[in-house]
């Protein structure tokens, strides 16, 4: 039995038909068509699926999209600043680096954004830590983490 | 000096002597770039962090359905029957596929191949495809699956290369491999065992790798469209291979190449295990063919361990005799491969590991014996650093042990063997060039490592390796003498300067690499480049992103496509100016006389001059590797399997490993690398330092945590992220990675690699690192905190 329901994604409204099943990366991915959120594992192990939920970092592959109704989410692609300007995290990643294959990056800048969020001046070790559910193979990891560290000193200038 | 070594990257407009060339014509100064050797941002870097980059996963064709695959829940057995009618009965199938519908051989030693798309009469591994379904939507194909009954018989299951020869009386995986012995070889160079006759110090060990595998994070994915009216096939594939895929393709289906076109979407990594074609894109294909309609297979993570092709865990015997002042005599190397199912690379890697005795030190007798021996596991194949990680791994802590041995530093026995350019191996290759030297010296300076070792507390240690890797590869791997790349450069003023090729950009940042090669070579910016990359119909021909091979081959493809350009540009202008045209210099979209700087017109003024008269202007280019012979130069014979590891040059790299072991907990914690590559002119030194920290966060993973593991009857234990550990930033190590100043003439603006070179040293570096720490050597991988803690406690008791 499919069910109507409404998901805010990027500040716009949805209305998806769904199954009460539907984990929340195949309804965002496939009915809205939000494709930058990557399916990785499937099992909530490599954090290519991070969204932000309310703010909060949470992967979208192990939770139901009709869980989700009620609730602010965003994406990667709800980041771009309405100039089409990149966002100040986005751009640090492209300036210093820190994208490879690019599979893991919407994930890491969502999951950045939301470290930064709460800490706008983070230790090294706290990026580490909360970077943690993240994998990526291709940087070994240090250029992401020079690139928030980047962003973080945009963030305490101007504020995002 | 030391003022030079801590401005390693900042140099790139002076000469390997230091000279400055500013006044010198700019013709002459084939160092002096402006688009080459600049850290630049990937020109894909912005699609990718908004997300907007689209990868096959990511597609929708009008009326596309999905694929599925059914997988054997045996590793051995006989498949006695396939009933699909039930599956073929649901509504919503469209079709299913067995076996038995594409029988074709495949795999990319085409001597060799041996695999089918699904299995035909027998499964060799768990998981092993044997049916597969097209459906409306994902769910009805996965209860499809559910309906498909299969019959199997099984037979005894060999996990172990040993026990798979000892018993291939009783059971052959292969029935044409007699002994379960995919290929076994001998390379013998001089007279080993005379030489070790006469060495001072001698020693030999036993050395056991694990069993890794790749760990992209884009599954395998294959999206597949037939048009039946023309019998035209268009696959989109998360591929390396643009070329062989679309060779193996054409043999699969039977249809012509030229009726296939194969598309790279953006590539969410690769690192060997998108190498071979995969049976996702044969499954989509057939599966497409037979329904008239897109059919689209994503791999999900399980599928991807059952079918990976990680690492072959190779069992080593090597010995090392070295003279009483340390120079190397003689190496003696005994391998036994674990192959898993099926041969794909195998052949190749067998013979790469013979080859990486040779090299980065002067070994003037060498004898090899190997075998790759069928397993019941899913087959092994390449990567990152592919038949090098294994007994570079060996070469090094043998090394290191002999160092102890003499009562010198392992620094100084390496330095005192290391080759230096213009090196002709014992079994024919080449070394053109080589900053080998700068590279132990800088990372052992660097990271202070002669004050350091064994200088520091118990639980704290440091150990040191070197290692090198092919730069491009000297044949095809089939029959044939055709160039290994060929680009196609359009010039005009509708779309700017246009970079047509199969190069396939797996994250690795060929695009951006080659855009500045040819912003370099036509004066212009690499913004001002687009590259159309990774397809087999708009590009021109390549093999792939594989054997570190791209940079260099794309590099000088690209000068020679670029030659044609400059060349008409250069006369046009000379019209224009009243000048000879080979005055003409092109920089920084202006063409002037070298003689006169006031005679100058701009670059898009000749384009247009020229467009306007002769239309669009194209340069053409291709690359064809030197093919030295594997001979040996004290008897002048062929030896075989010897040209495989011969490659027009090779990088190098060092690196030192500082750890701490918890001698509560056996862990060990990487704390500091220092490394040193030689990767000839770093055309993006950015890009360079990331493929390096990859390489190294790579091989932490392997030789640490990473192990895949399987039960009695050869059911994966791990087949997921969750319990298969790779690295997380939680485990990153301060990294200090340099960039020797490096330039080899032999190669186009002097490049080299660095994607595969940087994996090498690590597994050693950090084994010896944890000897220095605890004083237990590790032949076994993965050093895990179980093997830690036993060795403690047999030390403690006396044991060892």
């Amino acid at each position: 039995m499919k069910k109507l329901i409404e998901l805010d994604i990027n500040g716009r409204i949805y209305e998806v038909a769904i199954d009460a099943r539907d984990l929340l990366i195949d309804v965002i991915r496939n009915k809205v068509g939000l494709t930058g959120s990557k399916k990785g594992c499937g099992d909530g192990d490599c954090g290519a699926c991070t969204v932000l939920i309310d703010g909060k970092p949470e992967l979208s592959c192990i939770k139901l999209a009709i869980a989700s109704q009620g609730k602010k989410i965003t994406t990667i692609e709800g980041l771009v600043q309405e100039s089409g300007q990149l966002h100040p995290i986005q751009q640090a990643y492209v300036d210093h680096g820190a994208v490879q294959c690019g599979f893991c990056t919407p994930g890491m800048i969502l999951s950045s954004k939301a470290l930064l969020d709460r800490n706008p001046n983070p230790t090294e070790q706290y990026i580490k830590h909360e970077l943690s559910g993240n994998i990526c193979r291709c940087t070994g990891y240090k250029r992401i983490i020079e690139a928030v560290e980047a962003a973080a000193k945009v963030w305490s200038k101007e504020g995002v | 000096m030391e003022k030079k070594d801590l401005n390693l990257k900042s140099k790139w407009n002076l000469t390997p002597e230091g000279w400055n060339l500013e006044g010198v014509p700019a013709c002459q100064d084939e160092k002096r770039y402006t688009q080459v050797g600049r850290s630049v941002p990937r020109i894909d870097g912005p699609i990718k962090v908004k997300g907007e980059a689209i990868y096959t996963g990511d597609m929708t064709l009008p009326g596309m359905v999905y694929g599925k695959i059914k997988r054997s829940i045996y590793a051995h057995a006989i498949i006695k029957k396939i009933d699909c009618s039930k599956a073929r009965e649901l509504p919503g199938v469209l079709a299913v596929l067995t076996g038995d519908e594409a029988p074709n051989k495949w795999g990319i030693v085409p001597q060799a191949a041996n695999e089918t798309v699904l299995a035909v009469g027998k499964v060799r591994f768990y998981g092993e495809g044997v049916a597969a379904v097209a459906a409306l939507d994902e769910e009805t194909a996965e209860a499809a699956l559910g309906l498909i009954e299969v019959e199997y018989e099984r037979l005894p299951v060999l996990l172990n290369p040993f026990e798979s020869m000892e018993r291939s009386q009783e059971v052959l995986i292969h029935e044409d491999s007699k002994g379960n012995i995919m290929h076994a070889g001998e390379q013998v160079y001089g007279d080993v065992d005379k030489a070790f006759a006469g060495c001072e110090y001698v020693l030999e060990r036993e050395f056991h790798t694990n069993y890794p595998q790749h760990g992209f994070l884009e599954p395998h994915s294959a999206l597949a469209s037939y048009d039946a009216q023309n019998g035209q096939l268009h696959l989109w594939a998360s591929s390396q291979i643009p070329h062989y895929l679309h060779r193996q393709m054409s043999i699969v289906l039977e249809i012509p190449m030229n009726k296939i076109r194969v598309t790279l979407p953006t590539i969410g990594g690769g690192f060997g295990g998108k190498g071979e074609a995969a049976p996702s894109e044969f499954v989509a294909c057939l599966l497409s063919r037979k329904v008239g309609r897109p059919v689209k297979v994503v791999y999900d993570r399980q599928e991807v361990f059952y079918t990976n092709k990680g690492r072959h865990p190779c069992h080593m015997k090597v010995k090392m005799g070295l003279d009483k002042d340390g120079y190397i005599q003689a190496v003696d190397f005994d391998n036994t491969l674990d192959k898993g199912a099926y041969s794909g690379w195998g052949i190749v890697v067998l013979f790469y590991t013979a080859s990486m005795i040779h090299l980065p030190y002067k070994v003037p007798n060498a004898r090899f014996r190997g075998r790759s021996v069928y397993t019941n596991k899913p087959s092994t194949g390449a990567m990152r650093g592919l038949g090098g990680v294994q007994p570079r791994w060996a070469l090094e802590c043998l090394m290191d042990e002999m160092a102890e041995m003499m009562g010198i530093s392992p620094y100084e026995l390496k330095l005192k063997n290391a080759i230096e350019s213009g090196h002709t191996c014992i079994n024919n290759m080449f070394v053109p060039h080589s900053e080998f030297k700068k590279c132990l010296e800088t990372a052992v300076k660097k990271s202070g490592f002669l004050e350091k070792q064994g200088k520091l507390p118990f639980g704290k240690g440091i150990g040191m390796a070197g290692g090198y890797y092919i730069t491009g590869t000297a044949y095809t791997l089939y029959q044939n003498y055709k160039p290994h790349t060929t680009v196609m450069i359009r010039v005009d003023t509708e779309g700017g300067v246009t970079l047509l090729c199969a190069a396939a950009e797996i994250g690795q940042g060929c695009n951006t690499v080659m855009a500045q090669m040819v912003a370099e070579e036509l004066g212009i910016q690499y913004e001002d480049v687009h590259v159309q990359s990774g397809d087999t119909e708009i590009g021109a021909f390549d093999l792939g992103s594989f054997a570190s091979r791209l940079t260099y081959a794309a590099g000088a493809a690209i000068k020679m496509a670029c030659v044609e350009i400059n060349q008409r540009l250069k006369e046009t202008a000379a019209g224009m100016l009243g000048v000879r045209a080979d005055q003409l210099v092109i920089k920084n979209h202006e063409i002037y006389s070298m003689y006169e700087i006031k005679k100058r017109i701009s670059w898009e003024k000749a384009v247009e001059a020229y467009t306007s008269i002769n239309g669009t202007l194209v340069g053409m280019g291709n690359f064809s590797p030197p093919r030295r012979k594997g001979i040996d130069i004290i008897s002048g014979n062929r030896v075989q399997g010897a040209n495989i590891g011969h490659s027009p040059t090779f990088g190098f790299s060092s690196q030192v490993h500082e750890v701490e072991v918890d001698v509560e907990t056996g862990r060990i914690y990487v704390k500091k690398v220092t490394e040193a590559g030689d990767c000839g002119t770093p055309v993006n030194p950015m890009s360079v330092d990331g493929q390096v920290e990859g390489s190294i966060m790579f091989n932490i993973g392997a030789c640490l945590y990473e192990d895949q593991k399987l039960d009695v009857n050869g059911k994966h234990l791990n087949p997921n992220f969750h319990d298969y550990k790779t690295p997380t930033t939680m485990e990153m190590p301060e990294m200090d990675t340099n960039i020797v100043e490096s330039y080899d003439h032999s190669a186009p603006f002097g490049v080299k690699e660095t994607g595969e070179g940087a994996v090498q040293p690590t597994f050693p570096a950090l084994t010896n690192a944890i000897y220095d720490a605890i004083g237990v050597r590790f032949y076994n991988l993965p050093i895990t905190p179980e093997m830690v803690l036993k060795v403690l406690k047999d030390k403690k008791e006396g044991k060892l």
